[in-house]
């Protein structure tokens, strides 16, 4: 079925590829499904203004095709859509400075804006739209929150307190965590617990304050549900009651709100020392420099950016504006919860964004296992955490010497290979 | 057709088969698992025993086995003898506990996470007849031994039948006439288990728990259901390699250690229950 659907959708491009040679081209790695990308062309592009003709592709043909036109210095790609990974893994340079580009007023998410840069003066290329892990919590549980905690602010030590008060009052452990197999446990650590505590990811791995950071989650590990172990997708555990408080990737937390929107509330991570830790999924929008008609593709980008093309880009594509925009009424519940604490996570005063691991290339399961044994040893094996740390700290600086991936946000910016300090 | 090559033909489809699903995948999987950076070498065992993970999963394997295998060998000898003594209904209860051996591994092991679960069927039982107030949570990381008992249960009702079948063919093979003369003599029922089925059952059992220790170090599915992460076996630690590391070379190294383990312990069961050649049925 899969494979018919797949055909199909390549003797799509085919034809609207032969046919189209003025089309912009828009060359992207996202809205890959192919309900997904027929919504982009027939909801998104089609109030262009400009016939677009966009073809969604894997990572690999998408760099493949890229790399091909910049080394033959022309081409016919127009635009790019791709994740920040994508992104971080060009040359600056290959792409079109968009910092002159003509938004009309929009005003981009300022975090996003600056990540975009990738470390240079220009706008190598543009936030277009957003997803991340959130938490939600049982409406139940929002009368036993500490006294004067803002839940749209909350610290790690008032969520603490608050998983506390929970249990002391219902005697049970209520605060949920993905800690099974499939569960996303690893990008807690890595985009949650980590910046908030130590303001990197890699640099910091075994700093004191990773020591503190551990110490933290033993502490909040204390008033989890013991079961979290067994814990893959945390809608299941929230709408079960298994636990009232929980943290997940906001599309495993969507059929909690979609099938009880009245019982959920969804808000920000919540923030250490060294800020707001969180890891939004963003995708950006570029122009290669080898574009065939430059102001078109400018028009284009112009056109992505608008409160409405944001607006239906979520409706296509479930990935949330990165501009500031008022979502409408009519989004699913998920939707609508999960796209309110982003913004209230990434509009923070205090954000601090750590983004998804970037330039490790086969090595992504290795990096994220050094996280999850961590975790494994410290909190379900009790072992000792400055051990641990050095132990896991040697293996991470070897899969980022043998990458030799550079440091990312929030990591200060390094030479060559991130290294372990 | 020349009468002597005709066994040979017959078998030739099967042994090519063998040869080019079986043999030539091992060789590969044994040429990456010695493939390192310069040549052949150690290197893909010396990472994977490094981990710290090895040390647990291969203890838990064990365990394992150490405690289901003797466990359905008794049953499993319980359960045949009882069979092979019923006038009536013999093939019916046959087929009724061999029922679990036709579900898929991952199946019974949803099947008993459905009852263990702490909104499962034990939970509400126990709070229906009143044991509890609130469902508990069983399988987690605070009762390991809660979680290995289930397993081991899971694994029990699951695979007896395999020993089962085996055990019920072979005393189905003992003649008749050693019970017949052992009576004669006033031998007591334990005495003729004890002196004539056990002895005379020794090819079967080599079959029996050479199959079952073999399924026992492949153990995946069912720990996985149960156990989480809280329960890694050497199975377990392949797929991660293979799937979650992409290390196929480490995944390589894993397959050959647990075909090692596999192998010693089937020439230890070959070794311990052997038949001397005059004494073969």
């Amino acid at each position: 079925m899969s494979f018919k659907m797949a055909l199909m959708g390549a003797t799509a491009a085919m034809a609207l590829a032969s046919t189209a040679q003025a089309d912009v081209l828009f060359w992207s790695t996202q809205a890959k499904p192919v309900e997904e990308t027929q919504a982009m062309r027939d909801q998104v592009l089609a109030g262009a203004g400009q016939k677009v003709d966009y073809q969604a592709n894997d990572g690999g043909p998408w760099l493949t095709r890229l790399q091909a036109e910049i080394e033959a210095g022309k081409g016919t790609i127009g635009v790019l859509g791709a994740l920040h990974g994508d992104f971080s893994a060009l040359k600056a340079e290959e792409l079109v400075d968009l910092s002159s580009v003509d938004l009309g007023g929009v005003k981009v998410n300022a975090t996003f804006a600056k990540l975009a840069k990738l470390g240079t003066d220009g706008q190598p290329y543009l936030p277009w739209m957003q997803a991340s892990y959130i938490m939600a919590a049982n409406k139940k549980a929002l009368a036993y929150l500490p006294a004067g905690a803002d839940i749209n602010a909350l610290s790690y030590d008032q969520l603490i307190e608050w998983t506390a008060n929970v249990e002391k009052e219902t005697g049970e452990k209520k605060f949920g965590f993905p800690a099974g197999p499939d569960g996303l446990k690893h990008r807690f650590f890595q985009g949650y617990l980590y910046p908030s505590y130590t303001n990197g990811v890699v640099r910091s791995f075994k700093s004191d304050a990773a020591v503190t950071a551990w110490e933290k989650f033993k502490e909040l590990w204390s008033h989890t549900n013991p079961g979290a172990t067994n814990y893959n997708f945390m809608q299941e555990q929230l709408l079960s009651e298994e636990v009232w408080i929980a943290f997940d990737h906001s599309s495993r937390l969507a059929n909690a709100f979609n099938e009880k929107p009245d019982e959920f509330v969804a808000f920000p991570a919540p923030a250490g020392p060294t800020g707001r830790g969180f890891m939004p999924v963003i995708a950006g929008i570029a122009i290669p420099k080898t574009a065939p008609d430059m102001e078109a593709s400018k028009a284009l980008i112009a056109y992505m950016m608008k409160p409405e093309t944001q607006i239906a880009t979520l409706r296509a594509t479930n990935f949330f504006p990165v501009i500031d925009v008022a979502l409408p009424d009519d989004l699913p519940p998920s939707v609508k919860a999960a796209g309110d604490a982003i913004a209230k996570m990434s509009g923070a005063p205090d954000a601090n964004p750590g983004l998804l691991p970037a330039g490790l290339g086969d090595q992504g399961g290795a990096f994220s296992k050094v996280y999850s044994d961590t975790f494994e040893r410290i909190v379900l094996a009790g072992q000792d955490i400055r051990t641990v740390l050095d132990d896991e700290g040697a293996i991470l600086n070897g899969i980022m010497q043998k990458t030799g991936a550079k440091c990312w946000a929030p990591d200060a910016p390094s030479e060559g290979a991130c290294p372990v300090e | 057709m020349n009468a002597r090559l005709l066994p040979y033909v017959l078998i030739l489809p099967v042994t090519v088969f063998l040869c080019v699903f079986f043999l030539y995948p091992f060789a590969l999987v044994a040429q990456q698992a010695f493939a390192g950076d310069g040549g052949f070498g150690l290197e893909n065992f010396r990472h994977v025993v490094s981990d710290w993970k090895f040390p647990i999963s291969l203890k838990n394997t064990l365990l394992l086995a150490a405690l289901v295998v003797p466990v359905q060998l008794a049953l499993s000898l319980l359960m045949a003898t009882m069979v092979t003594r019923m006038e009536k209904g013999r093939d019916l209860v046959l087929y009724i506990w061999t029922i679990p051996l036709g579900i898929s591994d991952l199946a019974a092991g949803l099947i008993w996470l459905a009852i263990f679960d702490q909104s499962g069927f034990l939970n509400s039982m126990m709070a229906g007849l009143g044991v509890i107030d609130r469902p508990v949570s069983l399988l987690n990381y605070q009762h390991p031994g809660i979680v290995l008992a289930a397993i081991a249960l899971a694994e029990i009702w699951r695979a007896t039948a395999i020993m089962l079948v085996i055990l019920v063919a072979g005393i189905g093979l003992i003649p008749k006439e050693y019970y017949e003369a052992a009576e004669v003599f006033g031998a007591s029922p334990w005495q003729r288990f004890y002196k004539i089925t056990l002895p005379l059952l020794r090819p079967s059992l080599q079959t029996a728990l050479v199959l079952r220790i073999i399924l026992a170090f492949e153990v995946f599915a069912v720990v996985a259901a149960l156990g989480g992460t809280v329960f890694p076996v050497l199975m377990g630690q392949t797929y991660e390699l293979q799937f979650a590391l992409n290390n196929s070379a480490g995944a390589a190294a894993m397959a050959l250690i647990i075909l090692g383990i596999s192998i010693g312990f089937t020439l230890l069961v070959l070794r311990v229950l052997r038949v001397p050649k005059g004494a073969r049925i």
